[in-house]
């Protein structure tokens, strides 16, 4: 029995018009750590929402620990938990007021999970006494992952927990779920960033509702079907039009500092840049093979999609 | 229930750690019933009166003392002529002219009857309207005590019809003071700020910030979120409701003529038909700022149809109709029925049933709309 599964969610809103989530389906196993990856808008948090059953699918089904999330929300509300996107926790209650809010309406203690958290508690524990709405942002989610673990759930939901979070704190934060995860706790995290994915044991890739790939992020790019170039010149945004508009270039975006660019034949693609480079003629330009990441995959799927 | 106890436990720590609105909750009832019944006045002072006399006589210049004398009238001119004083009036000076005709203490004597001219401003209906009748009672009063009149052969008077006088008492607040009338009124709408605004908005926030969405996610049920929104705002209520009543006593040394059991129960039942009324408003707003507006909205028709100001048997038909559909009409009638006039729970029964309706009828439509909502 997988921890969470999805079978062809569908939820529109107002009344139709906006479709957020597509017949969306996957599964998360025990005691994995699965990233949901999309860009804002997706439709990230809305299948949190539904999975956390605060929200009611209009259309297909989907189980948390085997549990239907419109029949049994009262079971699984015990059994998860949830940490929203935006912080929602009592700002004007200390820290260990929240935490201590949060265990007692659950039937538990903080003493009684103290093992659970301590890692994480303990980098906050000096700002116990301090209102939760006067903590830094990687504070205030440290405190808000403590208040979604402190009864021990089975399943636990993680809404873009590491966006607006600085870069240390974005590393320390994945380093804690890795060790969750060592303690058997599924967890169903999204990110709108890329370099996150591959921190995943496995992710699904959304986008405006979709999902494009569900897979283990190894096997999405080592899924990527052409050989991948990187280019670069001194008039890059001139490059850029150019590649894009000649025949033999399949795709072509920026990434970073460089072009990222495949070509329609896979076969002699070595021979095509040097064609390309002799068509154009760009100063300073130099070429190299890549390893496609995450990001290519996302971006050469979406194209995929939307023809 | 012991998990309500938890939820309770949180919202008393967030009511007390709000210093501005805990001040507020509790600053509120003694500032307002010590300043509004003292700056808020019906009785009309200070009428500015503008005299034009054309007689110059003896007469005429006790008439304009007796006016002057009385406390009620401030004279702001002596002008020639009609023109001058209503110029007066025009520059919003004087609120009356009074004309005394020339030939005034001549007719008086001789004739026993003389007409004067009197000018009411009536832009502000209030102060014209019992400024030209305090005007009118000193005329008549001046009238009455002429010498003429009194100095009268005493077997003349057989001949006219024995006047009957008009004499009163008045019942309940003999002195006719006005903050008799006002204070009570003013313990009811602390009440009704306290149960409508201050509810609506706390629940509202959690909406707002976001907190809800998290507790959402946790085995807290819907009675007991809402009972722990209700039943601290319930408490606060009584205690600000005590706090009246002592401001009550202790300022203005009104003490409730009739039990105050019976008054207390009243202030429980109104408190939980208000706290629904909160409840309902905020199921319909998303900000703080909706609810304060909608909540508004109805505090202020509230107020003003509750017969706090203006008595319910002078409005029209349908207004008194819309008056009887307000839970703060029933409330005020019965804090003034108990504290001045001091009935028993027997007289104030129909009252009771009405408020206890209102309870049943917020509080039901709140906790269906909050549950069509989520």
């Amino acid at each position: 029995m997988p921890a969470v599964s999805l079978q062809h969610i569908s939820k529109t809103y107002n009344k139709g018009t906006v479709k957020a989530v597509n017949s969306v389906s996957f599964d998360v196993n025990k005691g994995e750590l699965f990233g949901l990856i999309g860009p804002d808008g997706a439709g990230k948090t809305t299948i949190f929402r539904i999975l956390t059953t605060v929200l009611l699918p209009d259309q297909g089904e989907a189980t948390v620990e085997g549990l239907d999330v419109v029949k049994d929300f009262k079971t699984i509300r015990r059994k998860v938990g949830y940490m929203p996107g935006k912080f929602s926790l009592y700002q004007d209650l200390t820290v260990s007021e929240n935490l201590t809010f949060f265990a007692t309406i659950f039937k538990t203690s903080i003493k009684e999970n103290y093992d659970l958290i301590k890692d994480i508690y303990d980098q906050i524990k000096p700002f116990s006494d301090r209102p939760a709405g006067k903590l830094s942002g990687g504070m205030k989610q440290k405190l808000a992952l403590c208040c979604a673990l402190i009864h021990k759930p089975d399943v636990l939901f993680l809404d873009e927990p590491t966006t607006g979070v600085d870069a240390v704190s974005r590393k320390e934060f994945w380093e804690m779920l890795q060790r969750l995860k060592q303690q058997g706790i599924s967890i169903l995290v999204s990110t709108p960033y890329m370099d996150e994915a591959s921190l995943c044991d496995r992710i699904a890739l959304i986008q405006n509702g979709n999902i494009l790939s569900v897979d283990t992020p190894q096997n999405i790019i080592s899924n990527f079907p052409a050989p991948l170039y990187a280019a670069k010149a001194k008039n890059f945004y001139q490059l850029l039009k150019d590649f894009r508009s000649d025949p033999a270039v399949e795709s072509c975006y920026a990434f970073g500092e460089y072009l990222h660019l495949t070509f329609k034949d896979a076969g002699n693609c070595d021979q095509l840049m040097q064609q390309l480079r002799d068509k154009y003629q760009p100063a300073e330009f130099e070429y190299k093979k890549t390893v496609p990441t995450i990001e290519d995959s996302f971006i050469r799927l979406m194209q995929q999609t939307i023809p | 229930m012991k998990r309500l106890g938890f939820i309770l436990q949180k919202e008393f720590r967030q009511i007390f750690r709000d210093r501005t609105i805990l001040a507020m909750m509790f600053m509120l009832p003694i500032i307002q019933m010590v300043i509004l019944p003292l700056a808020a006045n019906f009785e009309v002072k200070n009428i500015n009166v503008a005299f034009v006399d054309h007689d110059h006589s003896t007469y005429s210049r006790r008439l304009m003392d007796k006016i002057a004398s009385s406390g009620y009238f401030r004279i702001v001119g002596y002008e020639q002529g009609y023109r001058e004083a209503l110029y007066l009036v025009e520059k919003n000076e004087a609120d009356v002219i009074l004309e005394i005709p020339q030939g005034f203490e001549r007719n008086l004597v001789r004739e026993g009857s003389q007409q004067v001219n009197m000018t009411v401003d009536a832009i502000n209906g209030t102060k014209s309207s019992i400024g030209g009748g305090y005007l009118t009672a000193v005329l008549g009063d001046f009238n009455s005590s002429l010498d003429v009149i009194t100095r009268m052969p005493q077997n003349t008077a057989d001949l006219k019809a024995p006047p009957i006088e008009v004499t009163w008492s008045d019942w309940f607040n003999p002195r006719k003071e006005y903050k008799y009338y006002m204070v009570p009124g003013i313990l009811v709408l602390l009440l009704t700020m306290i149960g409508g605004f201050i509810t609506a908005l706390n629940i509202v926030k959690e909406k707002e910030i976001g907190t809800i969405e998290q507790i959402n996610v946790t085995p807290i049920k819907k009675w007991q979120f809402i009972l722990g929104k209700l039943i601290p705002f319930w408490i606060v209520g009584m205690i600000v409701f005590t706090v009246g009543l002592t401001v009550m006593y202790v300022v203005y040394g009104i003490f409730p003529k009739g039990s105050i059991a019976v008054l207390y129960l009243f202030g429980a039942v109104y408190l939980v038909a208000l706290l629904g009324f909160g409840l309902l408003i905020s199921t319909f707003s998303d900000t703080q700022l909706q609810a304060m507006f909608v909540a508004f909205f109805f505090m202020m028709i509230f107020t003003l149809m509750s017969g706090f100001f203006t008595s319910i048997d002078s409005m029209p038909p349908w207004a008194r109709q819309i008056s009887v559909l307000t839970p703060v009409t029933h409330f005020i009638a019965v804090v003034r029925l108990i504290v001045l006039k001091g009935s028993g729970l027997e007289h104030v029964r129909m009252e009771l049933y009405y408020l206890i309706g209102f309870a049943l009828l917020l509080n039901g439509l709140a906790i269906y709309n909050y549950r069509k909502t989520s």
